[in-house]
């Protein structure tokens, strides 16, 4: 790969110990992946931030780290709510590692916003074609594939590099070549909303770490794009993806049809929503928000709760700035016993693992729950989802009705072979 | 014995010499390995229940969680590192772990190390110029 004067000077130690550590991870990665050269980064985001998920190994390598970061960086989830990490039950061993992983990383000029949605934040601006080091793999996929910027799926250690470099090295999803469709995937039913999280979480198993091209039916808003693409990054290893006629870069080309070509159907997609948890146990915990819950989604699960009381634990996860710039969603949403929560999420904190059976309406959470918390997990859409905290018996009774009534309409008279059906 | 040297890929710069310690198995660091004593605990794994500690550590790359490149970091605070590494062909992981810990690191051997190196060999890696040398 080769280097600069500058960047030579710093891998011989001229500029400090951080510095050269910085440089040569991503000259080995560069090296690794066939980079030609280092290219400079608008911002980064850096994960590594739960001490659920880093430890003390971690804390204590960011602790060592001394310098400043040379463009707008910000955090992953934390493992709790940075304020108000009380109210779910963290110890207090761990909220004080937990605040000294994120001290650490302020000392290096990032930003402790702790959101898997960098881009709903003000002042945080991605435009198509910028090159980024983001670590986070929702977050990647949205951007390279919504936004049509660039980044690669960064580890931890090699965004904070990037971060305090201002560079990445040039490969992988920063280049034309890498960001051609390999696979195509046709939809051969309608979607809406939580289908898309379905969809991601049946897609992402079947294209691994390909680049997919979908044929959807319907335009999907970015809401539904985000929940695409975090669940195929979930259950897959998806960085980018192309919707016709609907992503950036599927518009502004034309490309080669794949040669692979994957169909999915409906019954692909119900199979997610009628999974349950085992020995009939119903969900004790309802979360949502994963990804974090953009202004559109806070709106709508304060209008589910205004006025009601939830009878289940429902927590609301968001980003800091977006439950601070939309108090009156918080306060409807929280006066129905439900918590925002902000700074983290189901999957990275501790706090879920005290459950064992946990609704979610999220793609990637369906995926990544079992494994992070020791949960079972069951998948419904954001209605179904509120319903579910609302409910008591009363309202599994009208989930049944309704499911009844509504695969009755769909199916006609098919036979229902399992009851419920949170569509 | 006749020394023998082998040129491979620089991934972790530094220099160290060691007693090898052959993996067949990839390593996961994070479940793995005991960070305070560097011993593998994973039961089903080739080197189950041998330490890491102080080897030249030979296994054929990385897997499991990004995680891992932390895990070295604490093994080296704790003197339970690996003083340096061998991988048939590195990954991520492995390659970071490596760097933020300066264990010397060196990949992509011209010969096969399974084939030429067996366990308590003496050997140093410079992970610096990319190369493996084998000691009286």
């Amino acid at each position: 790969m080769h280097l600069t004067k500058e960047e030579e000077r710093i891998l011989n130690g001229e500029a400090g110990e951080t510095l050269r550590k910085a440089l040569e991870i991503l000259t080995a990665l560069g090296d690794i992946y066939g980079a030609d050269r280092l290219i400079p980064i608008k911002s980064a985001q850096i994960a590594g931030v739960s001490y659920k998920t880093i430890g003390d190994a971690g804390l204590e390598w960011i602790s060592d780290l001394e310098g400043k970061v040379k463009v707008p960086s910000i955090l992953n989830p934390a493992g709790m709510d940075l304020e108000r990490w009380d109210r779910l039950d963290i110890s207090p061993n761990f909220a004080e590692k937990q605040k000294e992983i994120v001290q650490a990383y302020e000392k290096l000029g990032v930003s402790c916003e702790c959101t898997c949605t960098p881009y709903t934040l003000e002042g945080f601006s991605v435009s198509y074609g910028d090159h980024l080091a983001w670590s986070e793999s929702s977050a990647v996929s949205y951007a390279n594939s919504v936004i049509g910027a660039r980044t690669n799926r960064e580890g931890g250690p090699s965004a904070l590099s990037a971060a305090l470099l201002g560079k990445t090295a040039n490969y992988g999803f920063h280049l034309d070549e890498n960001r051609v469709p390999t696979v195509s995937i046709t939809v051969e039913c309608s979607l809406n909303r939580s289908d898309y999280g379905a969809l991601g979480y049946v897609a992402g198993k079947l294209v691994g770490s390909r680049v997919p091209l979908l044929h959807l039916q319907d335009t999907p808003k970015t809401d539904e794009l985000k929940a695409l693409g975090a669940a195929m990054a979930a259950s897959g290893a998806v960085a980018l993806y192309h919707v016709e006629g609907v992503t950036p870069d599927a518009c502004r080309q034309d490309f080669e049809p794949p040669e692979e070509k994957i169909v999915i159907e409906r019954s692909q997609l119900d199979e997610v929503y009628e999974n349950r948890c085992s020995a009939g146990k119903e969900p004790e915990l309802i979360t949502i928000g994963c990804p974090h819950c953009s202004a559109a989604e806070l709106e709508e699960a304060a209008e589910l709760l205004e006025g009601k009381t939830v009878s289940k634990e429902l927590w609301v996860f968001t980003s800091r700035e977006l439950a601070t710039r939309f108090p009156e969603y918080m306060e409807t949403i929280e006066k129905s016993g439900a918590k925002v929560v902000c700074d983290t999420c189901m999957v990275v904190s501790p706090a879920t693992n005290r459950y064992s059976c946990v609704m979610v309406n999220s793609g990637k959470a369906f995926a990544y729950v079992p494994g992070m918390c020791g949960a079972e997990a069951v998948f419904g859409s954001m209605e179904a989802c509120i319903e579910e905290a609302l409910g008591g018996n009363e309202g599994k009774e009208k989930r049944r009705e309704r499911g009844k009534e509504e695969k009755g309409e769909k199916k006609g008279q098919e036979k229902e072979k399992k009851e419920g059906g949170f569509h | 014995m006749v020394s023998i040297k082998l040129k491979g890929r620089t991934i972790a710069r530094g220099s160290a010499e060691g007693e090898v310690l052959l993996s067949r198995d990839p390593i996961s660091f994070l479940g793995s390995v005991d960070p305070q004593t560097g011993v593998i605990v994973e039961e089903s794994h080739a080197l189950a229940g041998k330490s890491i500690k102080g080897k030249v550590l030979v296994f054929p790359h990385g897997k499991g969680s990004t995680v891992g490149s932390y895990v070295m970091y604490q093994l080296k605070k704790n003197g339970a590192a690996p003083v340096a590494i061998i991988n048939l062909e590195t990954e991520p992981i492995v390659a970071v772990g490596a760097i933020i810990s300066e264990i010397p690191l060196v990949d992509m051997l011209e010969k096969n190390p399974y084939e030429v190196l067996k366990d308590g060999d003496l050997v140093r890696v410079d992970g610096s110029s990319g190369y493996v040398e084998t000691l009286e």
